[in-house]
């Protein structure tokens, strides 16, 4: 269960957006909409804890995840607007490396998991070679491979997660999302494209980043 | 202690993947010892009075040159974000990655020592306590360095930073290694500087960790 309760982002002297209160219980997915510069990233950097909020609270199942920490992170999966894997690593070892740090043992049974959650995402063929050669959308697949395995996230982040992907690839991440959500996941995602998502989907727009600037704080 | 492993084993991974960022660390130590006759005159006494001295402050800057990136191309790619959330204290993802830090840079430097030491006509004794300072105070340089790093990570001329941020803290470190040397050198026992600079390592250890890891959060911010 996410709750946000009355948020305010500032990045240097602009005021982002403030009084943003959202909950989300278990099955539920958040879009977050907004033009360019409202935020977006942001928020969602804010929801993970990587940015302290200028104003309000994030709760996870009722405790600041300011305090809850690696409790919380180890609940949490994001994929950010950057890819967060490495040029030089293959496919598979980005996967593998992503597991191991969400808690998974650097064992036979990670490596076929990583292997079969490439394929799902139709890189098959293209575990063994170095990331740095795949295109835009193949690396974007290899990153959000990671949701495939790392059973113990309950609640995704996902900053503009279809972005450079095929409209294969947007089913394959829209169905994947379809079914967290049946699990009671909790989604909280960005996008710019009219994806058809499977599950009930909560909008959440966030004002245009044109608002006067706070006065001096 | 299976994550710090498991970054452990990345980051050599990635090392080996990008063999030239090593061997240009390695290549600068080389140069900056060589250089040093070229500068001082050829005088075999004068030089084997200085090579210790010469030698740690060539394997200081050495270390200084690979640390700006220690941080920097995982806050690139985004892959440092994923450090910071993952389920294991960040504590033990930075000592990691200052580990490989020193495996990567002050472990090579430590063992090339021995042949510049016997270039520049160390005899056995000198030779051999310059390995073992070097041994047990480049940790601390690892340590120390990479506090620098996360604190820099993000601004511009980050690199030239680091180096005014963290050469003052690593004198004690280069006060106790060349003094090791000489010690030895004029006739006393080195044992005494040797456990300093072990000393110093240890506490980078204990301490520089949860610097780094705290300095990180506030860079990402």
């Amino acid at each position: 269960m996410l709750d946000v309760l009355d948020l305010g982002c500032v990045r240097g002297e602009r005021q982002l957006f403030a009084g943003l209160t959202l909950h989300a219980a278990p099955g539920a997915c958040v879009w977050i909409a907004g033009e360019n510069g409202a935020g977006k990233t942001s928020l969602l950097r804010t929801l993970c804890g990587l940015m302290a909020p200028a104003a309000g609270e994030v709760r996870w199942d009722g405790s600041d995840v300011r305090t809850l920490r690696e409790d919380y992170w180890s609940t949490l999966l994001y994929v950010g607007h950057l890819n967060g894997i490495k040029d030089d690593l293959t496919a598979l070892e980005n996967v593998r490396l992503a597991a191991t740090l969400n808690g998974a043992a650097a064992d036979a049974a990670n490596a076929e998991n990583a292997a079969a959650a490439l394929r799902r995402l139709g890189l098959a063929g293209r575990e063994r070679v170095a990331t740095r050669t795949l295109s835009q959308g193949q690396k974007r697949r290899v990153a959000l491979a990671r949701l495939c395995v790392v059973p113990a996230a309950r609640l995704w982040i996902l900053d503009e997660p279809f972005t450079a992907l095929d409209a294969a690839g947007v089913a394959a991440i829209a169905a994947l999302i379809g079914a967290h959500q049946d699990k009671g996941g909790i989604v909280v995602l960005t996008t710019h494209q009219e994806v058809d998502l499977p599950g009930p989907v909560q909008r959440v727009d966030l004002a245009g980043g044109d608002r006067a600037p706070e006065p001096a704080r | 202690m299976r994550i710090w492993l498991a970054v452990v084993r990345r980051d050599l991974l990635l090392a080996s993947r990008r063999r030239s960022d090593m061997a240009n660390t390695l290549a600068f130590f080389i140069v900056v010892v060589s250089l040093v006759p070229l500068g001082v005159g050829p005088e075999p006494a004068l030089l084997r009075t200085i090579t210790p001295g010469m030698v740690w402050i060539a394997a200081l800057l050495a270390a200084m040159l690979s640390l700006s990136r220690l941080f920097a191309d995982d806050h690139a790619d985004g892959t440092l974000d994923q450090l910071l959330l993952g389920r294991e204290p960040l504590v033990l993802i930075v000592a990691a990655k200052a580990t490989a830090h020193w495996l990567l840079t002050g472990l090579p430097l430590t063992l090339l020592a021995l042949p510049l030491g016997v270039v520049f006509d160390l005899d056995g004794g000198s030779c051999a306590t310059l390995v073992a300072s070097l041994l047990l105070g480049t940790p601390a340089l690892s340590l120390i360095g990479a506090v620098g790093a996360a604190l820099t990570l993000g601004l511009r001329g980050g690199g030239v930073l680091v180096s005014l941020l963290v050469l003052p803290l690593t004198v004690p470190v280069l006060i106790f290694g060349a003094g090791a040397v000489e010690t030895y050198a004029g006739g006393l026992s080195p044992q005494a500087h040797l456990l300093l600079l072990t000393g110093l390592s240890v506490a980078a250890a204990a301490l520089a960790p949860w610097a780094i890891a705290a300095a990180l959060r506030i860079s990402v911010e």
